[in-house]
Formats: C-alpha cells, structure tokens, sequence
C-alpha cells in the first residue's frame, strides 16, 4: 500500500520540527498552567458548580487539539512555497493519500496535546471517572474532523505570509464565540455557537464536566454538515492549486 | 517504448498583470525514446510553460501530449516520469536518504536509494539535514528525487541554476551517466554552452514559439556563439556574410556585426579580407540578438530588452 512510508515520514517530520512541536503543544499547556494554576482553590466557577482547573482544561483540550489540527494549514503553505507541493504532483501519490497523510500527522499532534493537558489538569487536582474521560475524548476526536480539512483547505489557499494571522485569527474568534473562555449559555451568541463546529468541539469535554449527555442529534448533524462542507472545499482547494507560488 | 513522446499543436495563455500572457503560441515536437533534447530559449520563451504541459501540471489550451503512449497523469503514475521543476526546495526536518526513501516509496518500481545516492554523488551528503545543504547539494538532492523512480523520461527544468562551475560539470556527468542507460532526457536552458555540451538535439523556442529544431551542430551554426562587431565602412554585407565562420552579418550605419559560428576562423578570414578593420570587438554569445533574428519579428525586436541572457560559466 502507498503512502504508509509517506505518512510515517510526516510524522518523524512534525516531530523533528522542534519550533512548531514546542510552541503548538507548549502554547495550551503554559495558557492552562497560568489561567489554572493560580485559580485551583476555585471550585464553583460563576455558578456552574464546575471546578476551574476541570473548566479550563477541557476547554483548552477543545482549543488546543483545534490549533494542532489547523495549524496543518501553516505547514502545507510552507511546503507550497517551497515547491514541494508541485513536486509531488509529480509523483503517483494520490490526493488521497496526501490527505491521509496530513491529517494522521495532525491527529498525532491533537491526541499529544489531550494527554499532556489531562496529566495537567490531574497535576491540579482534577479528577474523573476513567469512563468520562475516554467519552470525552472520543468525542473530542471526532469533532476535530471538520478542523482537520479546514487546515488543509487554508493550507492551500494562503501564502505563509498571511498563514499566520489567518490561524491565529480564525481560532481565537472560533474559541471565543464557542465558550472556552466563558461559558455561553444564552442569548445571540447561543444561537451562533450552536452553528459552529468548535461549539460542539467545546461540548464534547462537557461530558466529562457536567455529566452531560453528549451531543445530540443536534451536535452530530453539525459537526457532520461541517465536515462533509469543509472536505469538499479542502478538496477544491488542493485541486485547483497547481500554480506556481 | 518505440513511441516517445508527442506535443501536438500546444497552445497556452495566463492572466498577467497586464493582460494575457501567450506564453505557447503552437508548438510542435516529437522526442524519439532515448533522445537527449535541450529546450534553449531565453526567459519568457514558453519553455517552463512548455514543460508543465508534458508533466501534466497545466492542462494545454489547445494541443494533446503523449507520453510513450499515453496521457502525462498516466505516465507520471506509472512511474515513466522524473521531473525536476525550476523552483522548489526540499522539505525540511529529513535526512537526504531518508526524503529519498520516502520518495522512492511513492512508486511501483524504484531504483534502489544507494544507487540514486551515488548517481547524484550524494554519498557524503547522505546523512545531512535537507536544510543545512548547499545551493549545488539541493539541486543534486532533486536530481536524485527527479531519477528515484528510474523514470523513462527524465525532465529538468533548468537544472544549474544554483550551481557554481564544479558543480555544473558534476551535474551533468550524473545527467549523461542517466541518458546512457537508454533513457530519454529533455532539459531546458537558456545557456547555448549547456545545450551544445549534453544534447544531441536542440529546440530552440523564443516567444512561445520554436525557432529551430535540429541536431546541435546545425543550431549552433544557426545560431552563432560569438558576435564581432567593427568598423568596416566599405564592405558588402552580403560578402561579409559568406566569409568562414560566419552565420549572419549585419550593418549599422560604418558598423558591422557579425554572428559567428566559429569566431576564430571568422576573424582570420575577416582581417585577411578586410585589413582595414578597426575597432574590432568579439562578444560571447549574442543569443537574445540571434534568437530575435531567427524570428524575424522586426517589432519585437525593437522592442525594450528586459530580460538579459546568463552567460553559461
């Protein structure tokens, strides 16, 4: 089968890539430690009856995991501008197999984020159930679906100039308007959450927070409807990519 | 693989900043197996262009490409391809064999990587970081990912451009050490030197078109590799252009110029004619001048120069 030497090479290349690996696992982890580490005594935030290292970690887990996923993106221009992409075009690696390879990488990256804020957050004193935390990241893995071909559609749709703001931008608003920093119970900003993928992002480690129930009808049509859009547009974008940058 | 390659009638434009650009305005070629042909012209003259449509990485306006038989996706996922394009770098973070093995995993039939290693002369270089090469050990490193499927058809697109002296010369020992397996080579330049040193064949294109096509003797002679100018009120033009060594001659004015196949034999012939001469200057390779004189487009000519020929060093 093509491709698995591929997609092992990615990986040893994400992994080696010591800048992108430290900030992009580093960057949560220290947001958790200094949102976190200095409020732990704090056991009833705004009223919810949630613990603030339990509120912050999973709400990082959901920010955290987004940014390893579309931060793709950033290396796919990097790769574009070298050339590389060209290249490869070059070669019988199928689209698919270029695919697969990213968002392995990126999945690699999202699941090291998860485990290193859940040692974390247990250095903190939070605690649960081994069942929560196993339904939590299953749902966690599969609502970063959508942010896996989203890092893939900007990764060949901007230049490595703009890539960086672009990210930066799209994720701070995205985790803003999804309750990661504050909870967002009603009103215009309900409403607009709800719509999008990384509400539901933020929703997924609910379960483990409230004893949620999970998503819903609602939480998986979403992140299914954003998927199905985003793959198809990722797919658009590779394709109609074969210029010279 | 008696069929080669076929570009038919080719044909591509592109938006530009200023309007379309008609970067192929019709071309014909037909590439024998195991040919080696030089695609000469200066910048601008359609030759990346060109190449993209027989790699299938533009889809030609008008005009169909065969390779060997078949479509250009066809035969890049069949491995009959290696290409090494103008621009491009080397993905980082990897040694040098391991971006080729993991190249070299993407085909059906790939040469082994110690091989592709020595061939590009590689063996020191091996273990680096693809980032902390040189400008002449990157262009090697695509060399060595352009030939790793031991492609039929092997495309470089103006393969020297980052190398110094040395590593020309070694490039293009790997290049003729490739060809001698009976391989089919097309390479672009815009060095007439380059093109005459590794070629058997020359398709000289200017503006989109192709000017010349023929065995690189015949081109060079065509084309001339050294210009004299002088000051020669008195001679006929038409004489000056018959002397030996001589391709074309023209007049400016008491100036003369002289487009030389063989400058050496054109001077003695000229002074022993012509012992009056004064101000006698030789130029290396006046190629833009004869590309536009092969043409014969008087508006382009007159047009502002700007882009300048490299000299092949």
């Amino acid at each position: 089968m093509t491709g698995l030497v591929y997609t092992r090479y990615e990986l040893v290349r994400a992994f080696r890539a010591r800048r992108f690996f430290v900030f992009s696992l580093g960057f949560p982890l220290l947001l958790y430690f200094v949102i976190a580490g200095s409020n732990r005594g704090v056991h009833n935030l705004d009223g919810t009856g949630i613990s603030l290292p339990l509120y912050y970690m999973v709400g990082l887990a959901s920010f955290g995991t987004m940014m390893a996923m579309i931060s793709t993106g950033g290396r796919i221009a990097g790769e574009r501008q070298a050339g590389w992409t060209r290249q490869l075009r070059v070669t019988p690696l199928s689209a698919r197999a270029y695919f697969r390879a990213k968002v392995v990488t990126a999945y690699a990256m999202a699941l090291l984020t998860i485990v290193l804020l859940y040692a974390a957050g247990a250095s903190l004193g939070v605690s649960i159930p081994a069942a929560r935390w196993l339904e939590m990241t299953g749902l966690i893995l599969v609502g970063l679906l959508p942010f896996a071909a989203l890092g893939i559609m900007i990764g060949h749709l901007v230049t490595t100039d703009s890539v960086g703001p672009v990210l930066g931008g799209l994720s701070s608003l995205l985790a803003l308007l999804s309750g990661t920093w504050f909870p967002i119970t009603s009103g215009f900003l309900h409403t607009l959450g709800r719509l999008l993928p990384s509400w539901w992002l933020v929703q997924a480690g609910r379960v483990a927070v409230d004893r949620h129930d999970g998503w819903g009808a609602r939480g998986w049509a979403t992140v299914a409807a954003w998927t199905a859009i985003l793959v198809v547009l990722a797919a658009w974008a590779y394709r109609r990519d074969t210029n010279r940058v | 693989m008696s069929e080669g390659i076929q570009l038919d009638g080719l044909v591509k434009s592109y938006r530009g900043p200023h309007g379309p650009v008609h970067a192929v305005r019709g071309i014909d070629v037909s590439i024998a197996a195991g040919e080696t042909v030089a695609l000469l012209g200066p910048n601008g003259a359609g030759k990346s262009t060109t190449i993209e449509m027989l790699l299938g990485l533009t889809r030609p306006d008008a005009g169909a490409v065969s390779v060997f038989g078949r479509s250009p996706r066809d035969a890049v996922d069949a491995g009959l391809i290696g290409a090494m394009l103008q621009t491009g770098a080397l993905i980082r973070d990897l040694s040098v064999r391991e971006l080729i093995v993991m190249m070299a995993s993407l085909y059906p039939q790939p040469m082994a990587v110690e091989d592709v290693i020595s061939l590009a002369g590689l063996r020191e270089a091996a273990g680096q970081r693809t980032q902390k090469l040189s400008g002449g050990q990157t262009q090697r490193v695509r060399f060595a990912v352009a030939v790793v499927s031991n492609p039929d058809l092997l495309v470089l697109d103006e393969p020297t451009v980052a190398m110094d002296v040395e590593g020309r010369r070694d490039f293009w020992v790997a290049m003729r050490d490739y060809a001698a397996r009976g391989k089919t080579v097309l390479f672009a330049t815009h060095h007439l030197e380059e093109a005459d040193a590794n070629a058997d064949r020359v398709v000289l294109m200017a503006r989109g078109r192709i000017v010349a096509d023929g065995p690189t003797t015949e081109i060079k002679a065509q084309v001339g590799t050294r210009t004299i100018h002088a000051t020669l009120p008195d001679a006929d033009v038409a004489d000056l252009a018959e002397l030996p060594g001589v391709a074309t001659a023209d007049r400016h004015g008491d100036a003369v110029i002289l487009s030389c196949a063989d400058s050496d034999r054109a001077i003695r012939a000229l002074l022993e004619r012509y012992p009056d001469t004064r101000d006698i200057e030789i130029a290396g390779a006046g190629l833009e001048e004869a590309f536009l004189k092969l043409t014969g487009d008087q508006d382009d000519a007159r047009a502002p120069r700007s882009e300048q020929l490299g000299l092949a060093g």
